[in-house]
């Protein structure tokens, strides 16, 4: 293939990126996004984490080093579904306070300190520098492929040149498309779907050369699989070790590295997509490196035995004379180098702007906070870190020369940003996290790292000299770089994860341990570490003598003058005000410092807040002030809580007297109607007689017969006072009882006798337990003995069985005895078991013995003055009846 | 400021099997860990020969993984905004 059609196609390649990227960004100004904003995009934006390292290396990789290229994407799949742990607290963090870096997340973290920002900013400087120039180097490795594959003896490209070349062309698409705005929140629709489509490029790139090997060259799979079975390598070999460290270290860069953090919170939309990212983009990874072993298997076996494995991906077709499908790999491979450069160098640019510059230019010039706009300087800075990174990088390639493995620079930038995790995690999951103990940890895992990784990868003699790798630093042997404490048995690779962590971790931990947060530290691990509890936690700001005006003018300065005045009029008419000057309430100038850290970071914002309001926001008083504020209102809405129980306590009680009271009533009027009945109809009767004998002229037996009938009702009338009149007795408490010793069997006797002038005419059976009956009682006896009567009458009066059975059961517990008279009738009906001793309760008129219906209430009034109760007794086959009485009745009792 | 309201103690059927759904997506990554850690022990030289039957293992045991996950997603994200301050 002609090599100016593929720099023409390359031209037309990044044409249409630059168009897809300039569609987008003018439908998001529309406010038009649609699916632009879907987990598709999103999913596929991710996808950054496969480079030219990815692309080229893996094959490249597994052709050296065998499976273990597959640890590079395992780390990954791992943290993605397990997204519930880690993924979904980073993102909604990194929505909440408006993130704008990993950089800015630390500083934000750990008090807004722009110190730790700077630290993380130049730990990834440092690392992604390397990255980039591999992916510069991969770009120029595929040009040369292409070049000498070129039969019309075009001269082959310069590779210096090539390489300034695409750094220049990236650096203008980044500067185009990463910082045309300063945007509220840091995103950038256009790029993200430009990587989207480049995701897409290079997946269908690789899968189509994939395709090719195995059906293609190979024959099928079952053939692949035997050709990989065949390619006896040493290179099959892995080192336990070494695997599950590069399980962990991919797992930890795809969090920690700048671009995914960049992709996967900043420009994070919304976070039900990363539910969907979840799986999709480990599917993503597992399709990208699906045939990497099958091109690396058939690569070696035909290829010439010199060829580098790294470029097999485009070298294999070409040689089988399939120009489109290498212009295919090609633009694959050209995709991913170039969005992750993109990406990298946007996020770098925004960490250096934020955290470097921008604090700088205020620090040098403290006239510019009142002076002209920042954005501008914001803009500036930003671009100008564009192309120092990527000047960065192809210095570093430059220099290098271009001749490492590629993966194995891959790897030493993983480990360096690796470094961010101790920080990160302590941060998230760990409120005693402090600021000094994050720098600690970053400070030592970044010597670390530099020491035992990112040093030694230049090789002995050209940064440390070759005495320091065999003899160690200042000739300590314990000090070597790649077997410090004289761990040599370890790869070098294993060996920098894990003294680099390790020393890390300690040394966040004892600082974090040692020594004492300030109030900014405190708040903001509290809302960092409880982001899901809601609530933005307490204010960060007390009421400061900040002018409005000033703020006013700040936020134009950073956010724009339409912006500004739009946020500044909404909390003015928020506060009830008109105008566009709202108070500078704390809440207010909360929000203020939130849209503002989502333009210039977290430190800078409250830098620039702070010098308005002239005081350093909370101090540790004002926090613990809050504290104990909001302790007291929860005490005293635990107080309201417990008056309001007791007010519905009493509410219920009020009720129920109110009910009892109701139904006393209600029981009073029944009562006078009942009474009066009862009194009128012997009055009737009486009256009727004895106006008929006053007639005279009757015959006397019809005299004595009508003044029986008067004496009878008369006597009935009188028995209904006495009964009433003893009722009322009862019922008042006033009744004398005259306590004395009285044996119960006495007592049983007496009422069985007397109670047989009731219905003479039947006979009882009656059982009796003689010796438990053997009780002597201190109580009322003649009372009790009333009581026992009215039982026995009862059951003489109502009890329809044939041979009527009499049981009296006598049983003595607890200084109590309860006496059950129960009979073989058919006992008294559920319902009305509740209403047998209310007053003039009588079950059926059929029955109506005579009395007036008093009986069982008076024996209940009688009880209750005995200290006792009689209660009617269910399921004795009858009606039964228990008397409670106390052994013992004491006068006061009584 | 709100009172804190203590978490109920006993869960209704559909929000208990979210919480274990939770717990399963959070159990995932482990489960991965140790399927992708086995092959490693089954020789026992210092250094493991790693074949084309390895290979279908772990794609295998990656795609069964990335179906595991699919399957816990939606179910996951359902509700989320209603009941997530209470974390278990």
């Amino acid at each position: 293939m002609p090599f100016n059609l593929l720099v023409a196609s390359c031209l037309l390649y990044v044409i249409f990126l630059f168009a897809v990227a300039f569609l987008v960004e003018r439908r998001a100004h529309l406010g038009r996004l649609g699916w632009l904003r879907s987990p598709l995009v999103y999913t596929l934006s991710l996808s950054i984490y496969c480079t030219a390292w990815t692309f080229y290396g893996a094959v490249g990789y597994a052709a050296r080093s065998g499976l273990e290229f597959l640890t590079i994407y395992f780390g990954p799949t791992l943290v993605f579904i397990g997204w519930w742990w880690l993924l979904r607290k980073l993102v909604r963090i990194g929505r909440e306070y408006r993130v704008t870096s990993i950089a800015d997340l630390i500083s934000s973290r750990f008090g807004k300190s722009n110190t730790l920002g700077v630290i993380v900013t130049l730990i990834c400087v440092v690392a992604a520098t390397p990255y980039i120039a591999l992916q510069l180097q991969s770009v120029v490795l595929s040009f040369g492929v292409f070049a000498s594959a070129t039969p019309d003896g075009q001269a082959p490209p310069d590779p210096e040149q090539t390489a300034i070349w695409v750094a220049v062309g990236l650096a203008l698409f980044t500067i185009l498309f990463g910082t045309r705005n300063l945007d509220a929140k840091e995103q950038h629709h256009g790029i993200v779907t430009a990587i989207a489509v480049e995701a897409v490029v290079k997946l269908v790139a690789l899968l189509a050369v994939g395709a090719f090997v195995v059906w293609g060259l190979a024959g099928g799979v079952s053939e692949i699989i035997a050709k990989i079975d065949a390619a006896d390598l040493a290179a099959w070999q892995v080192q336990p070790g070494r695997w599950t460290g590069l399980i962990f270290l991919s797992a930890v860069a795809v969090i920690t590295l700048p671009r995914m953090f960049q992709v996967l919170v900043v420009e994070n939309a919304d976070e039900g997509h990363l539910a969907r990212a979840s799986w999709a983009f480990p599917l993503y990874l597992l399709a990208m490196s699906l045939f990497i072993v099958p091109i690396a298997v058939i690569g070696l076996e035909r290829m010439p035995a010199g060829a580098n494995p790294d470029m097999f991906v485009l070298t294999l077709p070409l040689s089988e004379g399939q120009g489109g499908l290498a212009m295919l790999a090609f633009l694959g491979g050209f995709s991913s180098a170039t969005s992750m450069v993109i990406v990298e160098s946007i996020a770098l640019a925004t960490m250096i702007s934020n955290h470097i510059v921008i604090p700088l230019w205020l620090h040098l010039r403290p006239s510019a906070a009142r002076g002209d706009d920042l954005r501008s300087v914001v803009l500036t800075a930003r671009r100008l870190a564009i192309a120092g990174v990527l000047a960065l990088g192809y210095g570093y390639y430059h220099v290098s020369g271009g001749s490492a493995a590629l993966a194995a620079i891959g790897l030493i930038a993983f480990l360096g940003v690796a470094q961010i995790l101790p920080a990160l995690i302590g941060g998230l999951f760990w409120r005693g996290a402090t600021r000094i103990g994050a720098m600690a940890g970053l400070l030592v895992g970044f010597a670390v790292w530099a020491y035992t990784s990112f040093l030694p990868s230049f090789g002995p003699g050209a940064v440390l000299s070759e005495s320091v790798f065999t003899q160690g630093l200042f000739g300590l042997s314990w000090l070597r770089p790649q077997a410090l404490f004289g761990t040599e048995a370890m790869d070098p690779l294993t060996h920098a994860l894990f003294w680099s962590l390790v020393l890390n971790a300690t040394a966040f931990c004892l600082g974090s341990l040692l020594t004492f947060p300030g109030p900014v530290e405190r708040l903001q691990g509290a809302a960092f570490v409880n982001v899901f509890d809601g609530g933005a936690g307490p204010q960060r700001w007390a009421r400061g003598q900040a002018e409005p005006e000033a703020l006013l003018t700040m936020a134009q300065r950073i956010l724009g003058e339409d912006a500004a005045l739009t946020l500044f009029q909404s909390a003015a008419r928020d506060q009830g005000k008109e105008g566009f000057l709202p108070d500078p309430t704390p809440a207010f100038l909360d929000s203020l410092e939130g849209r503002l850290s989502g333009s210039v970071g977290a430190a800078t914002a409250h830098a620039m807040i702070s010098q308005l309001v002239g005081r350093a926001t909370v101090s540790v008083e004002d926090l613990m002030a809050v504290a104990s504020e909001s302790a007291q209102i929860l005490e005293y809405s635990a107080q309201l809580e417990a008056r309001e129980a007791e007010l519905t306590r009493t509410a219920g009680a009020l009720r129920e007297a109110n009910e009892k009271l109701t139904q006393l009533s209600i029981q009073k009027d029944a009562f006078l109607s009942q009474i009066s009945h009862e009194l009128r109809t012997p009055m009737t009767s009486i009256r009727a007689f004895s106006e008929i004998l006053t007639e005279g002229d009757l015959p006397p037996d019809m005299v004595v017969k009508y003044g029986k009938i008067i004496h009878d009702e008369a006597k009935r009338l009188t028995r209904l006072l006495d009964d009433l009149l003893d009722l009322s007795v009862l019922e008042n408490g006033t009744v004398q009882l005259n306590l004395t010793l009285a044996s119960l069997q006495q007592m049983l006797d007496h009422a069985l006798t007397a109670a047989r002038q009731t219905r003479p005419e039947r006979s009882f059976t009656i059982q009796r337990d003689l010796p438990s009956e053997a009780i002597y009682l201190k109580t009322d006896s003649d009372r009790l003995v009333q009581v026992f009567i009215n039982l026995i009458s009862n059951a003489r009066k109502y009890c329809d069985a044939a041979d009527p059975v009499l049981r009296i059961a006598v049983r003595q517990r607890a200084g109590r005895v309860t006496i059950d008279i129960i009979d073989n009738g058919s006992g008294i009906p559920k319902d009305s078991q509740s209403l047998i001793f209310e007053k003039f309760a009588r079950l059926t008129d059929a029955n109506r013995a005579g009395g007036a219906g008093l009986g069982l209430a008076i024996c209940r009034e009688i009880m209750t003055n005995l200290g006792g109760s009689v209660a009617y007794l269910p399921g004795q086959g009858g009606a039964a009846f228990r008397v409670t009485v106390p052994l013992r009745l004491e006068k006061a009792a009584a | 400021m709100a009172r804190p309201k203590s978490p109920p103690v006993f869960l209704g059927r559909t929000l208990y099997r979210r919480r274990r759904l939770r717990d399963a997506a959070r159990l995932l990554p482990v489960v991965g860990v140790l399927l992708l850690l086995l092959p490693l022990l089954w020789v026992s030289d210092v250094e493991v020969r790693l074949g084309s039957g390895e290979v279908v293992y772990f794609f295998v045991v990656w795609l069964a993984l990335i179906g595991l996950a699919a399957a816990f997603a939606p179910g996951l994200t359902r509700g989320d905004k209603a009941d997530d301050q209470e974390e278990d």
